[in-house]
């Protein structure tokens, strides 16, 4: 439609409505704040105003909405993990997605491909049918598959990798999906915004205000604000923000990088994943492979990129798709993942009270944006855990009540 | 950072090196409640700054602590554990 965008180009006034406000400044005091204008504080603030009547709630972002990983993943969306808790959480994860574009009037390019965890030694393969049993049990469609399926299902792929590490099954997980990122995040402010919720963008958390254990309030970039209600769900920028109130945590802060490549015709239905190769990739919508590996080796409290991992991604997907070889790299990038040692979320209340927690996302959080929206906004209106995170709390780890998801969610996007 | 410096034998690419993690003090397992010890295993500062931290050369297997500022990854100085003051 060349002309309406040229009367679009032309107008003075933008002739779309915005998506949000941008309220120019902050008002003395809230009934509750949420310090992340993420995918996560977004869905949070959308469910408070809409199915607990919270409105009076300011979301602080330091940069602008959705420029943390919520904009920056490769937006993997499954079920199939391995403990019964990570099983049911993700679960209902993936029934809220189904129905967000319905939810937002917004299209957020919900995709249902078809999740292949590859396996290529004895012990992926054991632990994937150890996966599929729990994931059945718990009601998720998730089945182990031999090298002939995945080939019937994806002819492009070398079942053999050139015989280095030849494929010997796969976790099939038909739901899995990817979702435009971005538009969750649209999706999830527009909705809190239109209730009454107000997004400041450039506004910094500096402290946070507690006294005699109970939270009063923060200091910003833009001023003081006084609440007893605050919600962290700043990711990469976790271990910060527990400082200023005194928590200790296991998180540890690692690079995730990520790249695309030049659009190309649809050929990949499906999204694929290897452990072993250090590989996942989807074709979005656009035509372009979304492409990742496995964290940086080292703490890195920074978004750089390197050479390294371009190399050593473009080299395992050759492994897996040789023809591929002619193709270019468009863009690179990465995030700060929030990492656990046992590869599960630490969310809920803590030990200061009204300082509620949605962190240790790593690497797996974008999945579990529209489930931690709910529970965390339940958790925050009512002051009491949701059933859901009950095993997800900070304190698991001073009594030794690890997860352990991590056969599920270490490179398995 | 893309080179490393071992105090053995010099500056060489990063890939050569893993990272063990900060350095910090191990309390006595025989003297310390559940719940120091579990701080000890779990707990870690994770806030960025300047750390140090375990590192080995891995083709000659050699530990070695290194400062580094976690923020712009930029190493400033390494030595082995307990010749700090020689560096
Ligand atoms: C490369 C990459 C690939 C990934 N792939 C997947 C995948 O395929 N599937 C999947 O499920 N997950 C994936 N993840 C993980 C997922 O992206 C995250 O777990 C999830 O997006 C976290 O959302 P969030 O809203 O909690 O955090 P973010 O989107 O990071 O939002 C946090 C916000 O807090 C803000 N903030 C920080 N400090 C302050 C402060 N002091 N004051 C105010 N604001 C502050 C930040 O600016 C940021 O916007 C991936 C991550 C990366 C980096």
């Amino acid at each position: 439609m060349p002309l309406r965008l040229l009367k679009f180009g032309l107008a003075k006034k933008y002739p779309e409505p915005r998506m949000f406000r941008q309220p120019d400044r902050l008002k003395p005091s809230y009934d509750a704040v949420i310090i992340g204008a993420g995918g996560h504080g977004l869905a949070a603030a959308y469910y408070l105003a809409r199915d607990h009547g919270i409105t009076n709630v300011a979301v602080l972002e330091k940069g602008y909405l959705g420029g943390g990983n919520t904009g920056r993943n490769t937006t993997i969306i499954r079920s199939n993990y391995l403990t019964p808790s990570g099983v049911k959480f993700y679960d209902e994860s993936v029934r809220l997605w189904q129905d967000l574009s319905q939810d937002f009037d917004l299209n957020i390019f919900y995709s249902t491909r078809g999740h292949f965890t590859l396996a290529h030694t004895d012990s992926s393969l054991r632990t994937m049918r150890w996966r599929a049993e729990v994931n059945k049990h718990l009601g998720v469609n998730s089945e182990l598959v031999d090298p002939d399926q995945i080939h019937a299902a994806c002819p492009q792929m070398d079942i053999d990798c050139g015989g280095h590490t030849p494929i010997l099954g796969a976790l099939y997980h038909a739901p899995g999906s990817i979702a435009r990122h971005d538009a969750v995040a649209w999706g999830y402010g527009r909705g809190a915004d239109q209730r009454g919720v107000e997004i400041h963008q450039q506004t910094e958390v500096l402290g946070i205000k507690v006294k005699s254990g109970q939270v009063t309030g923060v200091a910003t970039s833009q001023g003081e604000i006084e609440t007893t209600k605050l919600l962290c769900a700043v990711a990469g920028s976790t271990p910060k923000l527990l400082e200023m109130v005194g928590l200790r945590s296991p998180l540890v802060i690692h690079p995730l990088q990520a790249m695309v490549s030049e659009p190309m015709k649809p050929w990949l239905d499906q999204i694929i994943v290897s452990g072993s190769l250090h590989v996942y990739v989807s074709q979005s919508a656009r035509g372009e492979l979304v492409m990742g590996a496995s964290l940086d080796p080292y703490e890195l409290h920074s978004t750089r990129s390197t050479l390294d991992f371009t190399e050593g991604l473009a080299a395992h997907m050759l492994d897996l798709f040789p023809f591929l070889s002619h193709v270019k790299i468009v863009r690179q990038w990465a995030g700060m993942a929030d990492m656990t040692p046992d590869f599960a979320p630490m969310m809920g209340k803590t030990a200061i009270e009204g300082f509620y927690l949605d962190s240790g996302w790593g690497t797996w959080g974008f999945k579990a944006t529209p489930v931690c929206g709910k529970t965390m906004a339940a958790t925050v209106a009512g002051d009491r855990n949701h059933e859901l995170i009950q095993e997800f709390s900070l304190d698991r780890f001073s009594s030794y009540q690890l997860v352990g998801e991590k056969g599920a969610a270490s490179v398995g996007h | 950072m893309k080179l490393m410096t071992c105090p053995v034998n010099g500056t060489r690419p990063i890939s050569e090196f893993i990272c063990g993690g900060e350095l910090r003090p191990m309390p006595d397992p025989n003297q310390v409640d559940d719940e120091t010890w579990a701080d000890y295993v779990f707990h870690r500062n994770g806030a960025a700054g300047i750390k140090a931290e375990w590192w080995c050369h891995t083709p000659s297997n050699t530990w070695f602590v290194a400062e580094r500022n976690t923020q712009i990854d930029q190493v400033l100085r390494t030595y082995l554990y307990g010749q700090e003051e020689q560096s």
